[in-house]
């Protein structure tokens, strides 16, 4: 018995990518990791984008995805060279030692 | 030009000379301001002649000629105001009485000063307290005349506090100042309330337009009290009277030229000007009457514990005073006017006389230091003497007339009035003869101070003689009432004679007890008791005043404080700020700084939006 796979079933995948991906940044303490579970929200929302194209059959979608990947590789390349910054500066990733934003 | 603003201008451009040019000069700036009150006296004797040939035509009975006058201030169509010079028997009587007692004094005040160290300011002062003098007489209206009422405050303030390095004086200064204050405000009432029936300020138009206003009767006596408070302050009536003993402070020529021609003389020359807004009220003027009569008789019991020099003169000041003001209440401002102009001349002349001995003993003013001093200066115990009865009222001079015309008014008019001017005239004739014994007669208490006595020179016995000679001629033939009303009949009743009696008595009396080769206050003292404290503190009134500042005004400024500091200031303001810097530190709790916190707090936020758009 092979049942088709449907739309809900995607956007399911890609609403627990995105769950996962927003633990991920509340929960974890190393940027390192915080910064990869962000990759994993936009991947999320790269997942149900694809969906919603194939299944509406409309282009937008995919054009859409290869901008946010396109984007994603240019902000991976920014955000570690902060993070390489932050590191050489503080000799840390943790979040918790990095509380120098508030009064 | 009109010669009318020469008389008005020239001491107000002495006071700018001086100040701007030759205050480095001190006898140079003294010229300056003499020789300006000098042309401001010969103009005015120009134009007193002028009206006095006319008015001895017959059949031409001038009493005023057109004045000059400049539209000074147009606010619309309801405000008018003039800035205007009103040329009347009444204005020109007034400023012979200011500019020639004025000359004389300015030219005392050359000797006097000598040698201090202000003398350039003592004069530009003076001169502009004779131009707001000269302004107030010539007033139209009662804006200017308010405006020169202020001035005339203002130049006194400057004078009486001329010492200002020594704290008494600048202590008189003030309070002169915001005693007269208290009077002017209920004069600027009276002014507004008459203003906003009359809808003028100018006092021809308004004593022609008063009797078809038809006020009531409440209205009227209302603007004539208020109006009339003007007067009680700056002519020192009861119960504001406190400041003029204060003001003995001042130069000894300041205190002559504020007791003669300018200052006090404004209040009653006020009422006379305004006459015809009290006359129609009988209650306004009983009020004025009773004010006169309780100040004359009050001043004068005062005078007679005083033992100081000039303090004895303040006081006989108020006295005569309280006489005009008594007058006028009693309808009578042609008599009031005579007793202003008599007085200014012998009370000029007793004060420069005070001056004189004041000189020649080296600033000593207690009586109780001086003595014999008739020989030491004979010309300013002659003048003084003359002064003293003059200002009794002893005939044949100035003072008998003009008093006698007084009493024999409140005669006919008041008889409780009556008896209270005699028993005043009496107590006139006994402290003056106190005082005159005292200082000039006897034996010299300070051996010393007797020794280095001396006459003072010609600069200042002159302005003596001269004002002594006025004080014997002036009240003569009736000539200064019959100028100002033609149609007054001056009544020499036998009576005035018989009253001559009263200031013989006083005089007699007080021979009696202090003309001995030592006086002393020991008889009186002795058979007043008590009373003789209660005078000789001024019937208490200054420390009555003083409590009442200091309990009533002083409770009043403590609530207020309170009122400020914690209401407004703590509650209000501070309670805001608080209030604000609490909200602050509580919001400041959610930045903790921590990434994870920041991306919590933002997915909740998100999802509560999702939950509204998207979901409901």
């Amino acid at each position: 018995m092979t049942s088709a796979i449907t739309l809900n079933d995607y956007l399911a995948i890609s609403g627990l990518l995105f769950a996962l991906g927003i633990a991920g940044v509340i929960i974890r303490r190393n940027v390192l990791v915080i910064y990869m579970a962000l990759e994993m929200n936009l991947n999320a929302a790269n997942l149900a984008l694809v969906a919603f194209s194939k299944f509406n059959k409309l282009p937008e979608g995919q054009i859409l995805v290869f901008f946010i990947i396109a984007i994603a590789a240019a902000e991976v390349a920014v955000g570690l060279a902060i993070i390489v910054a932050l590191f050489r500066r503080n000799q840390t990733v943790s979040v918790d030692d990095l509380k120098t934003m508030r009064l | 030009m009109n010669p009318v603003w020469t008389i008005l201008f020239a001491p107000l451009a002495a006071t700018v000379i001086i100040t701007v040019f030759t205050q480095r000069w001190k006898m140079l700036s003294a010229l300056v301001s003499v020789a300006a009150i000098l042309l401001s006296f010969a103009f005015t004797l120009g134009l007193f002649w002028a009206m006095y040939s006319l008015s001895k035509q017959p059949d031409h009975e001038v009493l005023s000629v057109p004045g000059p006058s400049i539209h000074w201030l147009v606010i619309g169509e309801v405000v008018r105001i003039d800035f205007g010079a009103i040329v009347d028997r009444l204005s020109i009587l007034m400023l012979l009485v200011v500019t020639g007692v004025g000359s004389a004094i300015h030219v005392y005040s050359l000797g006097y000063m000598k040698g201090d160290e202000g003398m350039s300011r003592y004069f530009a002062c003076l001169s502009l307290f004779t131009f707001s003098m000269l302004g107030i007489v010539l007033s139209t209206n009662f804006i200017q005349i308010f405006i020169f009422w202020e001035l005339v405050g203002v130049s006194s303030y400057l004078l009486i506090g001329y010492w200002f390095e020594k704290p008494s004086a600048a202590e008189a200064g003030k309070k002169a100042f915001l005693v007269n204050r208290i009077g002017d405000f209920g004069f600027m009432l009276g002014i507004l309330l008459l203003w906003g029936h009359a809808r003028t300020f100018d006092f021809v138009e308004l004593q022609k337009i008063l009797p078809t206003l038809g006020l009531s009767s409440g209205t009227l006596t209302l603007i004539g009290a208020l109006i009339f408070c003007g007067a009680v302050g700056k002519s020192a009536q009861f119960p504001l009277h406190v400041w003029l003993p204060d003001a003995m402070e001042g130069p000894t020529p300041v205190s002559a030229l504020m007791h003669a021609a300018t200052m006090v003389a404004a209040g009653v020359y006020m009422l006379c000007r305004v006459a015809w807004l009290v006359l129609p009220s009988p209650e306004a003027l009983l009020l004025i009457a009773w004010i006169g009569g309780v100040t004359a008789i009050m001043a004068a019991t005062i005078a007679v514990a005083q033992n100081d020099i000039k303090r004895i003169l303040a006081y006989s000041t108020l006295s005569q005073l309280g006489y005009m003001v008594m007058a006028v209440g009693l309808g009578g401002p042609t008599q009031a006017m005579f007793h202003l102009t008599t007085h200014a001349f012998f009370k000029a002349l007793l004060f420069l006389c005070a001056g004189s001995v004041i000189v020649a003993l080296h600033h000593e003013q207690d009586i109780w230091k001086m003595g014999g001093l008739w020989k030491k200066t004979p010309i300013t115990f002659i003048t003084f003497l003359i002064g003293t009865l003059a200002l009794a009222g002893v005939w044949p001079l100035a003072g008998f007339y003009s008093k006698d015309e007084i009493l024999l008014l409140a005669l006919k008019q008041n008889q409780p009035l009556f008896a209270i001017g005699v028993f005043t005239a009496g107590l006139t004739a006994f402290y003056m003869g106190r005082e005159l014994f005292v200082v000039f007669c006897g034996q010299p208490r300070d051996h010393h101070a007797y020794e280095h006595a001396h006459e003072s020179p010609a600069v200042m016995t002159g302005p003596l003689v001269l004002l002594a000679i006025f004080s014997i001629i002036a009240g003569w033939a009736g000539e200064v009432p019959h100028f100002l009303d033609p149609h007054e009949e001056v009544v020499h009743s036998n009576l005035g004679y018989l009253l001559l009696l009263v200031p013989v008595a006083g005089f007699v009396l007080s021979a009696a007890i202090y003309w001995k080769p030592v006086p002393s206050d020991a008889p009186m003292q002795a058979s007043l008791g008590g009373g003789w404290t209660l005078i000789q503190n001024k019937y208490y009134i200054d420390e009555i005043y003083l409590w009442i500042v200091k309990y009533v005004q002083g409770t009043i400024a403590a609530i207020c404080e309170w009122f400020d500091i914690w209401i407004l200031q703590r509650l209000g303001i501070g309670g805001l700020s608080v209030g604000t810097g609490l909200l602050g530190r509580t919001v400041r709790l959610l930045q903790t700084g921590s990434i994870s916190d920041y991306a919590f707090f933002f997915s909740i936020g998100v999802t509560v939006i999702i939950y509204y758009v998207v979901v409901k």
